[in-house]
């Protein structure tokens, strides 16, 4: 039995009819065709799928569409606004922040929370702000570095 | 040629679509009327496949078929292995189970269905009907007659390979001193983020069929997945998009991937199948598991004089494509950074009831330095000894290179020394080990250790290789001036459409922004290897470079012919070929503009090459003539391209320092670390900022397999450690702010005097952390610990229990 959502995904109003069960990540990527998140473990432990809903990362493989009807949801795809890249986007392009870029969405968007909570982070709460997020390639040493370009970028903006 | 980009920070051209969400991979492609495909995966470790009864799943809605090992036992070939050893055995091992599994994970059927839920679904209405037969899962009992895995071999061995060179016997006879020490290493799951995947489309009217996969080897998947599924090589396309890590796990060839192909050409259909986690870790290939004993014969002043390692190789319950080869690999990394006259290894390569194990980032020579780095701190303590002053008395000199190892290598150049010098001298070594004294007396537990590795890498000369070890790049200069670079090293995460656009861009003298670099595209790139083995850069970019050189001959003549001079008054230099007298004034530095901006040059016919009183021309000129072939030398082909296969005559031997300080906690036997200095030499650098992510990444993953990561199956073979909940893996308050350095002794083996860096860190740290962890536990006895080193086992020991 299918139910109606409403959700506004990057500024733009979708209404569809999901199956219940049917995971937020799934719905961004299969009916929205957004596929910028990633699904990388389906247990939360990679934060590949992290997504903000309601101004709130969370791991969009453990939340069924139908828990997003009426909020308001924003992937990576839509973080840069106006064609100029989010902070954090940049720092991850300049201090190479991603290497296969796969769990790359996922880190931007929990990073840019953890900026939004915290602008002037230390190193330690950087680390401790990116731990439900799994990279397997950069080590985490530019990550950090990307998200410490960012605070500072947005600290001078 | 100018050096605008190589060796410099250049950012990475591939990161604008993967900072912004754009990019695809493999599940990012949605084609009109994709099926979707689940599997159903043996529970048991070892049984007997009694009956299979599919009618449920197929009567569930949305499914719209189901296959079994009987459906394509006739149809689809064995999952092929390309290690050739003296007398090995190899399984049968179809694609799909078919009267028996052998490891938990083990595929039994596929599903079909309209969706990825409804297949899914379906998956737990296929009933197997199973007769559980014992299992054996300690790779010593498989060895010592446990259950028989495969009845027709009459045993679990495989093989038996014994190597080396030198008088062992006499070295251990001449030695002073002898340790031995048994040494464990664990089976690792390689965890790409991006988990395995593939979609396969066939065209019945032109009897095609596309395969995308994540994998790390498009041409060899072509080569492979036709002759298994019997179809003519050039009707496969194999495409490797957006690619999300692999560290050696799609460097194979997986059941899957044929089977996908197999189906998609039955239905007619596009067909899609994406691993879960779960199923990664079950039945993507694991890494290392290896147990034996490594014994060191040396004199009293410390002088090595033989090693001799006896292993059990861990190859899990059949041979994936190169499972049988990695432990290979250890044998010849085992002389490491020394000197040592005599070396021998025995392998026992044995039948598991667990998934196979084969390439993780290292592959086999991770194991050889950590065997070689433990043992040689094992004979720096019993001797009294400072473990880097029993290093730097064993290592050969700088002039000794090309060294000859006894493990019949020769390595192509190094300085290790200058390396140790250099990462003491970061660490403050000296320093550190009166800090460690002062905290000893003060109860607190600081340890110091120390790996002064030596990595294989480029592989490599096609004579050591199952599927030749040359790589191919075409480099094309375009009408309109823009540069195509097509390589067989398809990447996944290293960067080569920057560092390969870097190698161009100076070569060619041209804007970076003009050069584009393809690759994982059977259907569009020549023939290529792939990227594994830290051989991208040495042997690909090699290839790259040797075209270009090519391509430029042909514009020399091309440009010689335009400007009406002898060959030998035409100089190529900053993008321009120039008349002699002119040269001096067009060599200007600095980076060329992109060409032909976009709404400057009318569509329709190209604009003819002005040549008329011109004392030089852009090779973009050149290429427009060449295109035109108006204007050509006599006997000369139009175009400018240029394709180049190059076969390396040797393999490249980078090497380096690490040194990781730790202090471990008493009441909690946590591990911290203090500091950790890393310097490299991985010869010349294209892209310093490319080179530090690769050993960073490598280092972390070390951390990984020293302090948290292992597989673990229980005594049926159960697979314990079967999501990311259970198996550990660094995350970012994992690792300490790492200080890198490099020293850079150019390999002569490629004109680039590049070696390799997408290993080192996984090769060179391991050790370095282990031995640290032991050094800080030095006052309780402590000799020797197994990875993963937990606080509970430190607490243990603290506390004697």
């Amino acid at each position: 039995m299918k139910k109606a959502i409403n959700l506004s995904v990057n500024g733009v109003s979708h209404t569809d009819e999901v199956e219940p069960r049917m995971l937020l990540v799934h719905y961004l990527r299969d009916v929205l065709e957004l596929t910028g998140t990633h699904v990388g473990c389906e247990t939360s432990l990679c934060g590949a799928c992290t997504v903000m809903l309601d101004g709130q990362a969370v791991k969009s493989c453990t939340v069924f569409a139908v828990q997003a009807d009426g909020s308001s949801v924003t992937t990576i795809e839509g973080l840069a606004k106006n064609g100029e890249l989010h902070p954090v986007q940049e720092g991850f392009w300049e201090r190479h922040g991603l290497q296969c870029g796969y769990c790359t969405p996922g880190m931007i968007m929990t990073a840019a929370q953890l900026l939004d909570r915290n602008a002037d982070p230390s190193r330690e709460e950087i680390c401790h702000g990116l731990e439900g997020n799994l990279c397997r390639c950069t080590g985490y040493q530019h990550i950090i570095e990307a998200v410490q370009y960012a605070a500072k970028k947005a600290g001078q903006s | 040629m100018s050096d605008n980009y190589v060796g410099k920070r250049v950012k990475r051209t591939e990161d604008p679509r993967l900072i912004k969400g754009l990019a695809h991979y493999v599940d990012d492609i949605a084609l009109p009327g994709t099926l979707h495909v689940a599997f159903v995966r043996s529970m048991y470790a070892h049984a007997k496949i009694n009956s299979i009864d599919t009618s449920a799943a197929l009567a569930a809605p949305g499914v719209v078929a189901v296959y079994t090992g009987n459906d394509v036992a006739e149809k689809i070939g064995p999952v092929p292995c390309a290690s050739a050893l003296p007398e090995l055995k190899v399984p049968d091992h179809r694609v799909l189970a078919k009267d028996k599994v052998y490891f938990v994970g083990h595929p039994i059927a596929a599903v079909v269905a309209k969706d990825r839920y409804a297949a899914r679904d379906a998956v737990d209405l296929v009933m197997v009907d199973y007769e559980d037969l014992p299992a054996v899962t300690d790779v010593e009992q498989a060895a010592a007659g446990g259950p028989v895995i495969h009845e027709a071999f009459g045993s679990n061995i495989a093989y038996k390979l014994t190597s080396g060179e030198g008088d062992i016997d006499a070295a251990f006879a001449a030695a002073d001193r002898t340790v031995k020490q048994r040494i464990l290493h664990r089976r690792l799951a390689p965890i790409a983020m991006e988990p395995r995947g593939v979609l396969a489309r066939y065209f019945p009217g032109e009897e095609e069929l596309t395969l995308w996969s994540s994998t790390q080897i498009p041409h060899l998947m072509r080569t492979q997945v036709a002759l298994m599924i019997g179809m003519p090589e050039n009707k496969l396309r194999v495409i490797t998009p957006e690619v999300g890590g692999g560290f050696g796990s799609k460097l194979n060839v997986y059941a899957e991937e044929a089977l996908l192909s197999w189906i998609s050409m039955q239905l007619a259909k596009p067909v899609k199948w994406i691993e879960t986690r779960r199923e990664n870790i079950a039945a993507t290939i694991h890494g290392r598991g290896q147990v034996g004993d490594i014994e060191v014969a040396f004199k009293n002043d410390g002088t090595l004089l033989g090693l001799r390692y006896s292993v059990f190789a861990d190859l899990g319950a059949y041979h994936q494509l190169l499972t049988p080869a990695i432990p290979t690999l250890t044998g010849l990394m085992l002389s490491g950074a020394y000197k040592i006259p005599a070396i021998q290894m025995n392998i026992t390569g044995c039948f598991t009831n667990k998934m196979a194990t084969d390439a993780y980032r290292g592959a086999g020579r991770p194991e050889a330095t950590y065997v070689v780095e433990r043992a040689l701190d094992l004979v720096a303590a019993d001797l009294g000894v400072d473990a880097a002053e029993l290093r730097r008395r064993n290592f050969p000199a700088a002039d000794e290179f090309p060294f000859h190892t006894a493990t019949g290598l020769d390595y192509d150049s190094g300085d290790y020394e200058t390396a140790l010098n250099k990462a003491q001298e970061i660490a403050g070594y000296a320093d550190l080990r009166e800090k460690q004294r002062k905290a000893r007396e003060e109860g607190r537990l600081i340890g110091i250790g120390l790996s002064t590795y030596v990595e294989i890498c480029a592989l490599g000369p096609s004579q050591a290789m199952p599927a030749g070890g040359w790589e191919s790049a075409t480099v094309r200069i375009e009408p309109t001036g823009k540069v195509t670079v097509m390589t067989g090293a398809s990447p996944h995460g290293q960067g080569q459409e920057t560092s390969f656009a870097q190698i161009a861009a100076d070569e060619l003298g041209v804007n970076i922004n003009d050069v584009t670099v393809i690759h994982g595209d059977t259907g569009i790139v020549q023939y290529g290897i792939g990227t594994f083995g830290s051989r991208a850069t040495a042997v690909g970019g090699t290839a790259v470079y040797v075209a270009i050189q090519k391509l430029k001959e042909k514009a020399h003549k091309i440009a010689t012919h335009m400007l009406q001079a002898d060959a030998s008054h035409v100089a190529f230099e900053g993008g321009k070929y120039s008349l002699e007298k002119a040269a001096a004034a067009a060599a200007t530095t600095g980076t060329s503009d992109p060409v032909v901006p976009v709404g400057e040059a009318p569509a329709g016919a190209l604009p003819e090459p002005q040549t008329e009183g011109k004392t030089s021309l852009t090779i973009q000129d050149i290429a427009l003539a060449a295109h035109l072939a108006k204007e050509l030398p006599p006997d000369t082909e139009p175009g400018l391209s240029a394709t180049y296969f190059f076969e390396p005559k040797n393999f490249t031997f980078p090497f380096g320092t690490h040194i990781a300080v730790v202090e471990v906690d008493r009441d909690t036997g946590d591990i911290e670390f203090l500091r950790y200095v890393a310097v490299d030499d991985c010869g010349r650098v294209i892209n310093p900022m490319l080179v530090d992510g690769q050993v960073h990444g490598g280092i972390v993953q070390s951390i990984g397999q020293a302090m948290f990561e292992e597989v673990v199956y229980d005594e049926q073979g159960q697979l314990v450690t079967g999501t990311l909940m259970d198996y550990a893996l660094p995350r970012a308050s994992h690792i300490p702010e790492f200080e890198l350095d490099r020293t850079e002794t150019p390999s002569p083996v490629n004109p680039l005097g590049v070696k390799g860096v997408g290993e080192a860190g996984t090769i060179g740290a391991t050790p370095a952390i282990v031995n640290a962890i032991v050094d800080a536990l030095a006052p309780f006895g402590v000799k020797h610990l197994d990875m993963p080193v937990k606080p509970e086992n430190i607490w243990r020991i603290i506390n004697g229990h």
